[in-house]
């Protein structure tokens, strides 16, 4: 999204009035191999996806066309209800901490120097590049009702040990807390080259006005980094809409329907109960949320940051 | 910050009014607590990780025993080679490195050849494959799973590397808008005088424009490596067949069936994620690099 608008920005050079025979040649074939690959992979299944939403459908097979009944009937489920609360209750629970936590670090890391400033860097960005199956199993390992080293903190509030997982209150905020542990470090690289950006000379400027710190913050740092803050809660707002992994595996592989979030009713309704039809619907839906929240929040912060 | 406010003060010091000077001694008093609290939240970062590998070198009796032991009593290699030798990790790790590894390859591939022809070249419908380009951005992968598996099923690719390969490729456009940006950039004239050498548009990119970007290629290979290693969503719907498993979804859909053993689900956990913490460590700052591009930022 953002690197679209980015890149958007840019025009194309003015078209030429004429195309010149051996250059849109070796064009198509420059394009070829891209073109045959998104039109078979990316529009044929955007459009079939589309296609298959009308449709009482199994995951293979044919299917009778239906109209909007697929539609009808998911504002009739309460499993969707459940499965959009629960996707943005963990956006919630992630997106705005995820990026003021990100901030935090960013300003402190910044003030260090030289293999200092890499060794801090790298112990808050290296769960970034991790597989969620690592995470899974070290965060697994953390919370572990029985050995978890976090377990006497745990008692110590609640009195007993405590299946952290397997008590649903607890869930969502677990793993959010969990996921903003594991994707932190992108946020804070981005600020970081954000705040690089920022000219030394206006804080030099500020010191010997004799600026207090928390000034200079409100009135010089945070006005500057706003529109990367912007790129930040963008890029996670979409990101954590599309949330699966973790809560699949964290939820016992999704075995309970209160954890479910949007994917992973995709994921029941198409795989596990084959209904393909139904299935495209949900993510039909999924498409238009994140479509319409991108698109929207984009422009309120931008609008915001103009002021 | 405070170091390039205060140190070259020294001197001036002197010269200011006595409440000034002590604004710049409480700046200090400042710095370092917000030092000391990044340190800390370092240490707290890294330290599930730490806990994690220590874990998995301790005898799996003095893991389950009550206190804290942060440095194994009896060292032990042991969660390692039981997980080497008796789970399937070895032909999970060559799954992985052959899918994410050809998806690399192909990513690069398309998307440098498309970024070229879009940056350099002219031809009808240019425009169109441009704005398809910035509007893929808006569908979220997750919800062509359903699709992708349907169509993997036509062309009988389930339970198999191609399978998993395929529609990985349409994962990253933006190394197409990444590749054009740097294509755009590379000077005129030395495209001006490759033609007066009678360069055709191939040698043009393979010789000139591909040679001249290296960095940028490695950049991109590097994450996209390192995206596919991890991905999990698609992987674990493709394949149910253990044989031809990724290495992420191995370790959490195979479990053994002796009851938990701690220091070999950790172990196997730290050899899924040891390739691409390995790829991270040494190529750090084109790590960083691609990731910045891939958000918008020129680095």
């Amino acid at each position: 999204m953002s690197a679209a608008d980015t890149a958007a920005d840019v025009p194309l050079p003015a078209r030429k009035k004429r195309f010149n025979r051996n250059e849109v040649l070796a064009a198509l074939i420059f394009v070829l191999p891209f073109v045959v690959v998104y039109a078979v992979l990316f529009i044929y299944p955007t459009l079939q996806m589309i296609w298959l939403s009308f449709h009482k459908a199994p995951l293979i097979g044919p299917g009778t066309f239906i109209g909007f009944d697929n539609y009808l009937k998911l504002f009739k489920d309460k499993l969707f209800g459940v499965a959009l609360w629960n996707t943005v209750y963990f956006v919630i629970l992630t997106v705005v901490p995820a990026t003021m936590v990100a901030l935090a670090i960013a300003v402190g890391v910044n003030r260090l120097k030289g293999w200092m400033q890499s060794l801090i860097l790298a112990c808050f960005f290296i769960p970034y590049i991790l597989p969620v199956s690592v995470v899974f199993r070290v965060w697994g390992w953390m919370f572990d009702s029985q050995f978890g080293i976090l377990q006497p903190l745990i008692a110590l509030v609640a009195g007993d040990n405590v299946p952290v997982f397997r008590t649903l209150p607890l869930f969502m905020p677990t793993v959010a807390f969990i996921t903003v542990w594991w994707t932190i470090g992108f946020n804070i690289l981005l600020f970081i080259a954000g705040l690089r950006n920022i000219s030394p000379e206006i804080y030099e400027a500020a010191a010997l006005d004799g600026t207090p710190r928390w000034r200079q913050f409100t009135r010089i740092t945070w006005p500057l980094i706003w529109p990367i803050t912007v790129l930040v809660l963008t890029i996670q707002l979409i990101a954590q809409f599309k949330i699966f992994d973790q809560v699949y595996l964290f939820g016992n592989g999704g075995r309970s329907d209160a954890t479910m979030g949007l994917v992973q009713l995709i994921y029941r309704s198409a795989f596990q109960k084959n209904n393909g039809g139904y299935g495209a619907t949900v993510a039909v839906v999924l498409f238009l949320v994140i479509v319409v929240f991108s698109v929207l929040q984009f422009q309120m912060l931008r609008a915001r940051g103009n002021k | 910050m405070s170091s390039v406010a205060t140190t070259p003060a020294a001197g001036e010091i002197a010269g200011l009014s006595p409440r000034k000077r002590k604004v710049i001694k409480a700046l200090d008093v400042f710095g370092l607590i917000a030092t000391v609290i990044t340190v800390l939240g370092a240490i707290f970062w890294a330290f599930p990780l730490y806990w994690a590998v220590v874990t998995t070198l301790k005898v799996e009796n003095d893991i389950v025993q009550p206190g804290i032991q942060l440095w194994p009593q009896r060292f032990t290699l042991d969660a390692y080679t039981h997980v080497l030798f008796n789970t399937k990790i070895g032909t999970w790790y060559i799954n992985s490195l052959v899918t994410a590894a050809s998806v690399t390859v192909g990513v690069v591939l398309i998307s440098s050849l498309a970024g070229y022809a879009i940056s350099q070249l002219n031809f009808p419908g240019r425009r169109i494959l441009w704005w398809i380009i910035l509007a893929s951005f808006m569908i979220p992968i997750p919800a062509l799973i359903v699709n992708h598996f349907v169509l993997i099923s036509q062309f009988k690719l389930f339970n198999s590397w191609l399978g998993v390969i395929l529609p990985q490729l349409v994962y990253g456009p933006v190394t197409v808008i990444i590749y054009k940006q740097f294509f755009d950039s590379v000077p005129r004239e030395l495209r001006e005088a490759a033609k007066l050498d009678n360069a055709n548009e191939f040698q043009m990119f393979f010789r000139l424009y591909l040679p001249m970007n290296w960095g940028i290629t490695t950049a991109l290979a590097i994450i996209t490596f390192i995206g596919a290693w991890n991905q999990f969503l698609w992987p674990f719907l493709s394949v149910t067949n253990e044989q031809m498993m990724n290495v992420t979804v191995g370790i959490t859909q195979v479990t053994d069936a002796f009851g938990v053993k701690y220091a070999r689900d950790l172990g196997s956990a730290i050899l899924a994620g040891l390739p691409v913490a390995i790829v991270y460590l040494i190529f750090q700052r084109r790590v960083t690099e691609a990731i910045m591009l891939s958000a918008g930022i020129k680095g």
